[in-house]
């Protein structure tokens, strides 16, 4: 059981998505995380031990070698994808309760930016550590902010901005998600963001890397 | 062999222009409106900043079409009008421009090839159509720039070249590792980008954006490693942006920037301009430099 678990696990680390992809070249026709992870639950391996043992492990090893330089955008998002492919599979035990989210982690890109490369890979990675993700897509107002804080209570809310120009409205938006909800947390991320930025808009949290955040949600519920 | 291309065998360094958004957002672009829209709302502003360029001493000026690919358009439902703004965008520049040369910006589409949102005969396409609007309206060379994604530079690059007659140029833009290495978004590094794109037919190649000059300096290094003969041209931040008083300032002066220009020419380049955050003021100090050298 455990050796298939370490297989999976690999899969999510390098890419390998099922046994048609071609990506990583190494393990061209193989099973990929699709087979292993149908295969683990015929062999009665139970859903939440197949995503903390196996998923978890495999994407939290990609998020380090991403954050070491080790890897880059393109090895990232083909975990992503493994990573989502085996999900799928899983989804019934989300559904069932038997297998349970970590928390609700909001995301969208500030007003005035459309970019959403950075913020879509970031919702992979803390959907991939198992978190439900409700990503409110690029050019989010601080009033949309608010109206998800408030759908899923207790959620943690992540701001995304790639162009300089939109640093402002990033401290718009803090200042009025915590006006509206006192409560949140505030993440914030992207190309032109520093701790110091984040210090000065009154954001709780700053990561130059996915991994990063996904430690600090993590630690906001364990 | 092309007009820029041209002079620069004859050993001249060239200067080119400094940074186009952050201008354009100084004249009252607002967050979340279409730069290059600009081109037809706004000729006269756009006008000002080829102007205040050629003013300033650069021997080529870029166009206001970086983001006028219909991927980008189309997220302001203006995907129609692609050829329309980037001829637009030529015309200003080579309006200001004179005896001066034209560079057409291209920049990345944002969608990502290998995720399987977009083919490369779509975005072959795309970088076509953009391309033949930049080469209508004037301009002299297809500049392609900030690409972090190798495939998709090949993409531009060939689709500029095979349906123009422009000289084609290629800027990809990289940063440092934690380890000290130059890599790009995608992991390109480059000394990988070199024979790629080269070979899909850019005849000057280099790096723009990034970390401010500084680091220009070892990127020009490697890429002069890789290939002895290939010019190389440098549009450098002006350093790495910070915060103040609810702005984003660039922090390196122009003097900072002129200060390392005789490094990054014994580097190896052969065109120096700037990108997000330089001015008038940088490039008129960059022209300086090269002018007493």
């Amino acid at each position: 059981m455990s050796q298939l678990l370490s297989k999976i696990a690999e899969c999510i680390e390098f890419g390998k998505i099922n046994k048609a992809a071609p990506y990583p070249p190494d393990r061209k026709g193989q099973d990929g995380a699709d087979e292993l992870t149908k295969q683990a639950l015929d062999e009665g391996i139970k859903a939440q031990t197949i995503l903390s043992d196996a998923l978890l492990p495999g994407m939290e090893k990609v998020g380090i070698k991403f954050r070491e330089n080790k890897v880059f955008v393109p090895q990232v998002l083909m975990s992503a994808k493994a990573m989502s492919t085996a999900m799928v599979h899983l989804k019934p035990y989300f559904l069932s309760g038997e297998v349970k989210e970590k928390g609700t982690f909001v995301i969208g890109t500030v007003e005035g930016d459309l970019h959403d490369i950075g913020k879509n890979l970031v919702s992979m990675m803390v959907e991939g550590s198992g978190w439900k993700v409700v990503d409110l897509g690029t050019d989010v107002k601080a009033d949309q902010f608010v109206a998800a804080l408030k759908e899923h209570e207790n959620s943690i809310v992540g701001l995304s901005a790639l162009l300089t120009t939109t640093m402002p409205s990033m401290e718009k938006i803090t200042k009025a998600i915590k006006e509206a909800v006192p409560n949140a947390k505030v993440a914030v991320g992207g190309a032109p963001v520093t701790d110091n930025f984040r210090e000065r808009v009154g954001a709780d949290f700053y990561s130059s890397n996915p991994q990063g955040l996904v430690e600090y949600l993590n630690s906001q519920v364990d | 062999m092309g007009k820029i291309l041209n002079k620069i065998k004859q050993g001249k360094v060239l200067v080119s222009d400094g940074a186009w958004g952050t201008f354009l957002q100084q004249k009252g672009l607002k967050p979340g409106e279409c730069p290059e829209e600009w081109n037809i709302s706004h000729p006269d502003e756009v006008f000002d900043i080829a102007q205040n360029y050629i003013h300033a001493g650069s021997d080529m000026i870029e166009t206001n079409s970086f983001g006028a690919s219909r991927f980008k358009l189309e997220k302001y439902n203006l995907a129609e009008k692609t050829f329309d703004l980037n001829k637009a965008a030529a015309e200003i520049s080579k309006r200001a421009a004179g005896e001066k040369f034209v560079l057409g910006s291209i920049g990345p589409t944002g969608v990502i090839l290998m995720m399987g949102e977009v083919t490369e005969q779509e975005l072959y396409e795309a970088f076509k159509e953009q391309a033949l609007g930049l080469e209508a309206g004037g301009a002299d060379a297809i500049m392609i720039e900030t690409m972090t994604d190798l495939d998709e530079a090949r993409i531009a690059v060939k689709a500029a070249k095979e349906n123009t007659s422009l000289e084609v140029f290629c800027t990809m833009t990289f940063e440092k590792t934690v380890t000290g290495e130059f890599r790009s978004m995608m992991g390109v590094s480059p000394t990988e980008m070199v024979e790629t794109i080269i070979d899909a037919g850019a005849v000057l190649i280099g790096a723009n954006c990034g970390n401010g000059i500084a680091g220009m300096v070892g990127i020009v290094e490697e890429i002069r490693k890789a290939n002895t003969e290939i010019p190389i041209l440098v549009h450098a931040n002006a350093g790495m942006p910070v915060y103040q008083d609810g702005e984003t300032v660039f922090p390196e002066t122009p003097d900072e920037m002129a200060a390392l220009v005789p490094e990054i020419i014994a580097a190896g380049a052969n065109v120096v301009g700037g990108c997000c955050g330089t001015t008038p003021e940088h490039i008129s100090r960059v022209r300086k430099i090269i002018d007493e050298k």
